[in-house]
C-alpha cells in the first residue's frame, strides 16, 4: 500500500519503474558509495489519492509528472529518481501521518501532492519552512496555500481556486445576464470559487438571487432544481466535479432547466467529463486554465505522447502533473543534482523565478506567492468538447492577499 | 413556497425516496430478514453500476445490459455466500463486519483492475430520454418516473414473495429459528443461499437502473450503504413495509430539509432517525424485542 504507485501496468510505466528499481537495487546496499558520486537517487515522495473517487485524478497527476521526467531523460539533475507513492485516500485525517512519513522517515527530497485541499493544508503545516523537503502541489486550488498560508518551500503547479472562475463574472455579464443563482457544494473549494465567480458579475451591477449549498458529496440535486425553475434566475452558475459533475450536468438538462437559464462554471464542470455528459453538456460555458482542443504545438504534442504511453486521453490534472515535472526539473537543474538541505535555497530560488515555456496549458509563470500566473480560457462546449472561444483573462494572477514570505 | 412549489417538491421527495428503498432493498433482505450485516451492499451496488456502463458499451441497450447483468450479480453473490457468508451465520456480527468489510476493499480494487478509476455516464435509453412538463419552466425526467415505476414493482414483488410464497415462509421460518427450521426437514442453507444471492441481485440491478441518473464513478457505494442502513433501521428491522415507509419518509425530509432549513439539510435524516429509534427502538415497524 505505500511503496507503490497502485496504477495499472503499461510498457512505459514498467520500463520506467524497472528502471528505478534497478538504480535502487545498485545503489540500495552500499548507499554511501553512490551517494558520494552524485549517483544516490533523487527521492520524490507522491502524496495522492490512488482509491476512491479521486483516484482517476492521482493516476493522472502521477503520469503526466513522470513522463515529463521520462521525455528529460528520466533521471533529475542526472540523478536515477525514486518515487515513493503513498494513497492518501483524499483524507484529510491520515494526512499529517502520512506526511510525516515521507517526509522524516523517508527523507523525502521533493513532496509532490495532493489532490485535496483538505488533505494539502494538513501536509502544508508539517513542511512548510523546513529546508526540505521542496513541496510542489499539482492540483489542490485552496487559496489559503498561496494566501495566508503559503511558505517558502511550498509551490504549486496548478491554480487557486480564485483563479479557476474569476473571469466567469465578467463572462456572464457580457452575456447579458443580471441575476444569478450560484450552486456548488457545501465545502471550501465550492464556497471559493463560487465568491470567485461572482466578483466581478457584482461588480458589473448583477445580483446573486441565491446561493445553494448541496452536503459534500451528496448527488441528490432534484431539490434544488425545482428551486432554481422557480427562483427563474438569469443564469446559474455552478461547480462540481467527478461523478458529480456528470449527474449535475445531465440532471440540469433533464429539468428542462438548460435552454431556458444558461449555465456557466469553472471548466471542472465539463472539463474530461462531456463524453460521460453527452448531449446534455452542449453549450455550456466555463473558464480554466486549460483545455484539451488548445490549438498550440506543445499541447499537440503533449496529448500525442500521453496517449502513446498510457493509451487513455490526457487531461487537465496530467498537465498539471506534467508541470510539477517541469518544476523539478527546474529545481535541480539548478542546484545540478545537488538536493542537500545547503542546495535548498538555490532550489527555492530557482522555483520562485520559474518559467514554464513549455506547459501544455500554455507558457505561465510563478508569482511571488509562488502560485502560477496564467491565461483562462473561455472554454464552450460544441459538438461534444470544450471548444476555446479565446482567453477569457490574460496572464491572471491570484490576489495572494496575507502572503508573506520571509525569503 | 406556493403550492405548486410544495406539490413539486412533495413530488421529488417521494420519488427519491422510492429510489431510496430501490437502493436499500438489496439490504433489506439481507440484513432485515436474514440478520446479516452486510457492509459491502454498497460496493455490490457500485459493481451493479460497472456493469451497466460495461454492458451498455457492448450491447448499447440498458435493458438488454440489465438481462446480462442480473446473472452475472446472482452469481457472484452464490459464490461469496458459499465460499465467506455461509460460515458466518453461527458467529456473531463482528466477524460479519470484518467479512463484509472485507468484501468492500477486494471489491474496489477489483472495479479498479477491471474499469480504472475514470468517470462515466451511461446514456439514458432513448425511448425515456423525453421530459414531462411540470411547472411554465421545469420539466420531469421520463426515466426518473420509470425508475419509481420500478421501485413500486420491487417492493410488490418483495412484499409478495417473503408473505405470500412456500419460500417466503422458509425465509421468514429461517430467519426467526434456523434450527428449529431444519428440523422441519428444511434446507435452511439453501434458503439463506438463495435470499443473498437475490439482496446481492437487487443492489447490483438498482446500481444499474440507477446508473443512468447516478453516473459511474469509483467510491460512488459508499454513500449508498450508509442511507440503505438508515433505511432499514428506521423501517424496523425485518419488515419490507418498514424499509418502504422508512425510504419515503427519508426522501420527504430530505428534500424538504434541503429546501426550507439548507444550512442544516445534510443532518435531517440523521436527525429523523434519532427521533424515530428515540420513539421506538425497534425501528416503525419492526417487533419488539
Amino acid at each position: 500500500m505505500t511503496d507503490t504507485t497502485r496504477a495499472r501496468p503499461s510498457r512505459r510505466r514498467f520500463l520506467a519503474g524497472a528502471a528505478a528499481t534497478g538504480a535502487i537495487a545498485s545503489t540500495g546496499f552500499v548507499p554511501t558509495r553512490f551517494a558520494i558520486g552524485g549517483q544516490a537517487p533523487v527521492k520524490v515522495g507522491i502524496l495522492l489519492p490512488y482509491s476512491g473517487t479521486y483516484a482517476s485524478l492521482g493516476e493522472a497527476i502521477t503520469n503526466g509528472m513522470k513522463m515529463r521526467i521520462e521525455q528529460a531523460g528520466g533521471t533529475l539533475g542526472g540523478r536515477p529518481v525514486e518515487y515513493i507513492a503513498i494513497d492518501s485516500e483524499a483524507s484529510p485525517p491520515q494526512a499529517p501521518r502520512h506526511t510525516k512519513k515521507l517526509v522524516i522517515k523517508d527523507q523525502v527530497d521533493f513532496l509532490v501532492g495532493p489532490v485535496h485541499s483538505g488533505v494539502a493544508l494538513a501536509m502544508a503545516k508539517v513542511v512548510a519552512g523546513r529546508d526540505k523537503p521542496i513541496m510542489i502541489i499539482p492540483n489542490a486550488g485552496a487559496n489559503a496555500l498561496t494566501r495566508g498560508q503559503c511558505a517558502r518551500n511550498i509551490f504549486r503547479a496548478s491554480f487557486s481556486n480564485w483563479q479557476t472562475c474569476y473571469p466567469c463574472g465578467q463572462v456572464m455579464a457580457d452575456d447579458g445576464h443580471k441575476t444569478v443563482v450560484t450552486m456548488t457544494w457545501k465545502y471550501a473549494a465550492g464556497n471559493e470559487i463560487m465568491a470567485a465567480g461572482t466578483e466581478l458579475f457584482k461588480e458589473f451591477g448583477g445580483a446573486v438571487i441565491k446561493d445553494i449549498r448541496v452536503p459534500f458529496p451528496d448527488v441528490e440535486f432534484q431539490a434544488h432544481l425545482s428551486e432554481i425553475a422557480a427562483l427563474k434566475p438569469d443564469a446559474v452558475l455552478a461547480f462540481f466535479s467527478g461523478g458529480g459533475a456528470i449527474k449535475f450536468v445531465k440532471d440540469y438538462a433533464a429539468a428542462g432547466l438548460k435552454d431556458s437559464i444558461p449555465l456557466y462554471g469553472p471548466g471542472f464542470l465539463t472539463e474530461g467529463l462531456t463524453e460521460g455528459q453527452g448531449a446534455a453538456a452542449e453549450g455550456i460555458k466555463t473558464t480554466l486554465h486549460y483545455a484539451r482542443t488548445l490549438d498550440t504545438p506543445v499541447n499537440r504534442m503533449f496529448l500525442e505522447a500521453y496517449k502513446k504511453a498510457y493509451n487513455k486521453e490526457a487531461d487537465v490534472f496530467a498537465v498539471q502533473g506534467f508541470d510539477t515535472g517541469s518544476l523539478l526539473l527546474q529545481a535541480i537543474d539548478a542546484t545540478e543534482g545537488d538536493t542537500g538541505a545547503d542546495a535548498s535555497p538555490a532550489m527555492i530560488e530557482a522555483l520562485s523565478a520559474a518559467e514554464v515555456p513549455d506547459s501544455p496549458r500554455g507558457p505561465w509563470r510563478m508569482s511571488e506567492a509562488h502560485n502560477p500566473i496564467m491565461d483562462i480560457y473561455l472554454r464552450q462546449v460544441e459538438g461534444g468538447v470544450n471548444k476555446i472561444l479565446g482567453v477569457a483573462s490574460r496572464d491572471l494572477e491570484d490576489p495572494a492577499t496575507g502572503c508573506k514570505l520571509d525569503t | 413556497m406556493d403550492l405548486a412549489q410544495f406539490l413539486v417538491q412533495a413530488l421529488n421527495g417521494v420519488q427519491y425516496g422510492l429510489l431510496l428503498f430501490l437502493v436499500a432493498s438489496g439490504l433489506t433482505l439481507i440484513f432485515g430478514i436474514m440478520g446479516i450485516i452486510n457492509l459491502a451492499h454498497g460496493a455490490f451496488y457500485m459493481i451493479g453500476a460497472y456493469l451497466a456502463y460495461w454492458l451498455v458499451g457492448l450491447t448499447d441497450n440498458l435493458f438488454l445490459a440489465i438481462l446480462l447483468g442480473i446473472p452475472i450479480a446472482v452469481a457472484v453473490g452464490l459464490v461469496i455466500e458459499r465460499l465467506l457468508i455461509a460460515r458466518l451465520y453461527d458467529r456473531d456480527h463482528l466477524d460479519q463486519v470484518l467479512l463484509t468489510y472485507g468484501l468492500i476493499l477486494i471489491l474496489n480494487e477489483t472495479q479498479k483492475i477491471l474499469w480504472g478509476s475514470d468517470f462515466h455516464g451511461v446514456p439514458v435509453p432513448e425511448m425515456l430520454a423525453g421530459s414531462v412538463p411540470l411547472t411554465e419552466n421545469q420539466a420531469y425526467p421520463v426515466y426518473r418516473l420509470f425508475i419509481s415505476a420500478v421501485c413500486l414493482g420491487v417492493a410488490a414483488g418483495m412484499w409478495l414473495v417473503i408473505a405470500r410464497t412456500r419460500l417466503g415462509m422458509m425465509i421468514r421460518a429461517g430467519a426467526s429459528n434456523r434450527e428449529m427450521t431444519s428440523a422441519l426437514g428444511i434446507n435452511i442453507g439453501r434458503v439463506f443461499a438463495i435470499v443473498f444471492a437475490l439482496g446481492v441481485a437487487l443492489a447490483a440491478f438498482s446500481g444499474m437502473i440507477g446508473a443512468p441518473v447516478s453516473s459511474v464513478y469509483p467510491g460512488m457505494g459508499d454513500r449508498v450503504l450508509i442511507i440503505s442502513f438508515v433505511v432499514v433501521v428506521i423501517g424496523g428491522i425485518g419488515s419490507v413495509k418498514g424499509a418502504f415507509i422508512g425510504a419515503l419518509l427519508i426522501g420527504l425530509a430530505d428534500t424538504f430539509g434541503r429546501v426550507l432549513v439548507p444550512d442544516f439539510a445534510s443532518m435531517v435524516i440523521y436527525a429523523l432517525m434519532a427521533l424515530v429509534l428515540l420513539w421506538r427502538p425497534q425501528g416503525l415497524f419492526g417487533r419488539a424485542p
